[in-house]
């Protein structure tokens, strides 16, 4: 197994660093903050909130406040590739909750987690992507599918799986 | 200031401008229900309880957070309000468990009180509990995060009075929780386990960490002898439980009551009251003389300590390295003591009794067993002893007075003082300055640091030598003082710290003391006792001085840093 990943690690909490210092000393800073955290890590990590509290001395509870109050922020791990599905009124009567169903099945995904073990995927139900005219629906990072039925869904996400693979250890 | 008249209910009242409809209504004779709002705290308006009408206005107003402005015309008892109030109720209810019997705060819930009131006799809408785990990580305090009715008392004091942040709303909905730091165990996160949250909490969601069941198990072991210590505080608030004034309960009667629920003999933490006196006093004098750090901290109250440990590392040598009176009592009591009374150490049992639920944690930190034991086995709050008078039907208030047992029971009215804010200081002044100057104090109260005021000082001359000295209580007021320390700009050499609002008396340990005028009350009551006392100063005790003749030998000795001087940890917590 490579270790690269310990090294990219570290290059993330120096950018951490670096963007806290230009937040010193501005006020109603914990969004921005938060979203450029995020940009950095794909997520926000326990450990990230403890250094920001610390260097820009804010209470933890309070930042811990923020980041859970909002749905842009995420405090777990994410998977690289991001499936949203629509659990919408128009989507669920053409069969949203099959294709979620065919998705969890696909993915692997048991027990309420929703991201893969090898966090290539992570799945997020969402209340509607706004192309009800389509459903039922759901969108593979920027890529929107619509009309699809169950059955399809091994194929697509395999498509997302084939490219990862190669690029697994480069990223 | 301007006068603003308005109608409540057909009643026509002047109360000052910018005066709430909540407390105008309250001078007109009308009681609004109120769960977020605390008289103590600023307006949250979260729980909408307080709803009234206002003419003119479509929908229904929250008094506490609604000024009053001239001619408004207020409705507080029509069918629209009430069926509000209701509504409010019944939502918190559905998400609250029933279980009331069993609660903590069954009978002095805020939330039960309403549900009473406002006749709510069942629920329209569903029960959906949220089964979440309760909160044990703590030696101190227990959360029950089902109870929670988030009305954020809890977070504003742990915020702004004590500054210490551990709690906070997090989630969102249905789902928003007060959590600790990072949705942590409360362990975790800087809490110091002052307790203050319990007192801000109105239903049953933050607690004291019970022992009482323990307590009657050891009590029932014949190979353990019970002794306990029992702090200057929790008379007061004893006396008030059951139905009396601060003052009404004299030390020798609880002495009997609690010969009489178990245990074995009965000391005072008054004796080592003194006895920190002795110490904390000659380490000051001998820091001022010999050029060691300054300004001098005291270290009796825990939660400032574990405060100090979490927030300010840099600056632990500011804090005396005496072991608060709980803990030098714990150490000589399996010691001294047990030679004495020819006691094997192994048999006792050492309970103190403390209005402070922080000294739960104190006595279990591991560097606390310098007898050679554990040199305090158990604590017990107020609120705990109470209930053990009300199970066994015991009133203190009825019996006669009895005599604490020897060698640690004899205290001062200096000793007496440690339980109000400022008290320490109070005490350290009349031994420091006699072995200073070498005279007599004519007067012996210092006025400058009594009372409530969040924030006192006191510049005194003695014979040339200027001793500046500082007082506070409640955290927010300690970080002021350490905040100056940090910065280097500290004018004084002595500052006494105490983490509760009025220090001990208003202790996290204390049965639910709602406001600052109840523990200004008790203030006076540990004042009128060292006025009584007739022996006021700590090293005129005459147990302290067998103590030291027999057994430590000399202050400041190397038989007293065995035993009664500690050192402190750098906490890392997520601040």
């Amino acid at each position: 197994m490579c270790n690269c990943g310990d090294y990219i690690q570290d290059m993330r909490y120096v950018a951490l660093e670096k963007m806290l210092d230009k937040y010193r000393h501005t006020t109603g800073k914990i969004i921005p903050v938060l979203q450029k955290t995020q940009e950095i890590f794909k997520y926000i990590p326990e450990e990230a909130i403890k250094i920001i509290a610390e260097e820009l001395k804010i209470p933890s509870s309070e930042i811990y406040g923020v980041a859970t109050f909002y749905g842009q922020f995420h405090l777990q791990v994410r998977g690289k590739n991001i499936i949203r599905v629509c659990t919408g009124t128009a989507c669920h009567v053409q069969g949203g909750g099959k294709l979620l169903e065919s998705i969890t099945k696909t993915l692997g995904l048991s027990g309420g987690t929703m991201t893969t073990n090898d966090l290539m995927f992570t799945l997020e139900p969402v209340a509607c992507l706004g192309a009800c005219g389509m459903a039922p629906v759901m969108m593979i990072n920027e890529d929107t599918y619509g009309r699809i039925s169950p059955e399809e869904v091994p194929e697509i996400i395999s498509r997302y799986m084939e490219k990862d693979g190669i690029e697994k250890c480069i990223a | 200031m301007s006068e603003t008249t308005v109608m409540i209910n057909g009643i026509k009242i002047s109360v000052p401008a910018g005066t709430s409809i909540l407390h105008a209504a309250q001078k007109a004779g009308f009681k609004i229900p109120t769960l977020c709002y605390h008289p103590d705290q600023e307006i949250k308006a979260n729980c909408r309880i307080c709803v009234v009408e206002v003419e003119g206005q479509k929908n229904l107003m929250p008094s506490c957070a609604t000024a009053v402005s001239e001619g408004m015309v207020i409705k507080t008892t029509t069918a629209r309000v009430l069926e509000a109030r209701r509504t409010i109720l019944e939502l918190m209810m559905a998400h609250h468990p029933q279980d009331c019997l069993q609660c903590v705060r069954n009978g002095s819930c805020e939330l039960q009180e309403l549900a009473g009131e406002y006749d709510v006799r069942y629920n329209r809408f569903p029960q959906e509990d949220a089964h979440l785990p309760l909160d044990y990580s703590t030696p101190s305090i227990v959360r029950d995060p089902n109870k929670c009715i988030l009305c954020g008392r809890c977070i504003e004091l742990c915020t702004s009075k004590q500054t210490v942040n551990a709690l906070g709303l997090a989630h969102r909905g249905f789902d928003t929780q007060v959590v600790p730091s990072i949705g942590q165990e409360l362990f975790e996160s800087p809490c110091v386990m002052c307790g203050q949250c319990i007192h801000a909490c109105p239903v049953g969601a933050i607690d004291g960490r019970e022992q009482i069941s323990e307590f009657l198990a050891a009590a029932s072991d014949p190979n353990k002898v019970i002794v306990t210590q029992i702090a200057p505080a929790v008379r007061l608030a004893v006396a008030e439980a059951f139905g009396s004034e601060s003052g009404q309960l004299s030390m020798e009667q609880l002495v009997g009551a609690l010969r009489m629920i178990g245990f074995d003999h009965v000391l005072h933490t008054n004796f080592a009251a003194d006895l920190t006196i002795m110490e904390e006093g000659y380490e000051l004098l001998e820091r001022i003389s010999n050029g060691g750090t300054l300004p001098m901290f005291t270290s009796c109250c825990p939660a400032w300590v574990r405060f100090a440990e979490v927030f300010y590392p840099d600056f632990l040598e500011h804090l005396s390295t005496c072991k608060s009176p709980q803990q030098m009592f714990g150490a000589l009591v399996k010691t001294y003591w047990a030679e004495k009374m020819g006691i094997s150490p192994v048999k006792i049992f050492s309970v103190s009794i403390m209005p402070c639920t922080a000294k739960k944690y104190e006595a279990v930190r591991p560097e606390m067993g310098d007898s050679g034991y554990s040199d305090v086995d158990m604590v017990l709050t107020t609120k705990e002893i109470i209930r053990l008078f009300q199970m066994t039907g015991v009133n203190p208030l009825k019996l006669d007075a009895a005599e604490f047992d020897p060698w640690m029971g004899e205290y001062t009215g200096s000793g007496v003082l440690f339980g109000a804010s400022g008290g320490v200081m109070e005490a350290a002044l009349r031994t420091v300055y006699e072995e200073m100057t070498g005279r007599s104090l004519v007067k012996l109260e210092f006025n400058e640091v009594r009372g409530m005021e969040g924030l006192k000082e006191a510049a005194l001359d003695w014979d040339g030598t200027i001793v500046r000295v500082a007082v506070a209580h409640t955290l927010s007021n300690a970080r002021v003082l350490m905040d100056q320390v940090a910065a280097g700009k500290s004018p004084y050499q002595f500052i006494e710290v105490m983490a509760c609002p009025g220090g001990c008396i208003g202790g996290g340990g204390q049965p639910l003391t709602r406001t600052n005028e109840q523990r200004a009350k008790r203030m006076e009551a540990i004042y009128d006792e060292d006025r009584s006392r007739a022996v006021r100063k700590s090293h005129d005790n005459r147990e302290i001085k067998i103590l030291y003749n027999d057994y430590l030998h000399e202050i400041l000795g190397h038989k007293s840093h065995e035993l009664l001087h500690t050192k402190y940890t750098i906490k890392r917590k997520n601040i």
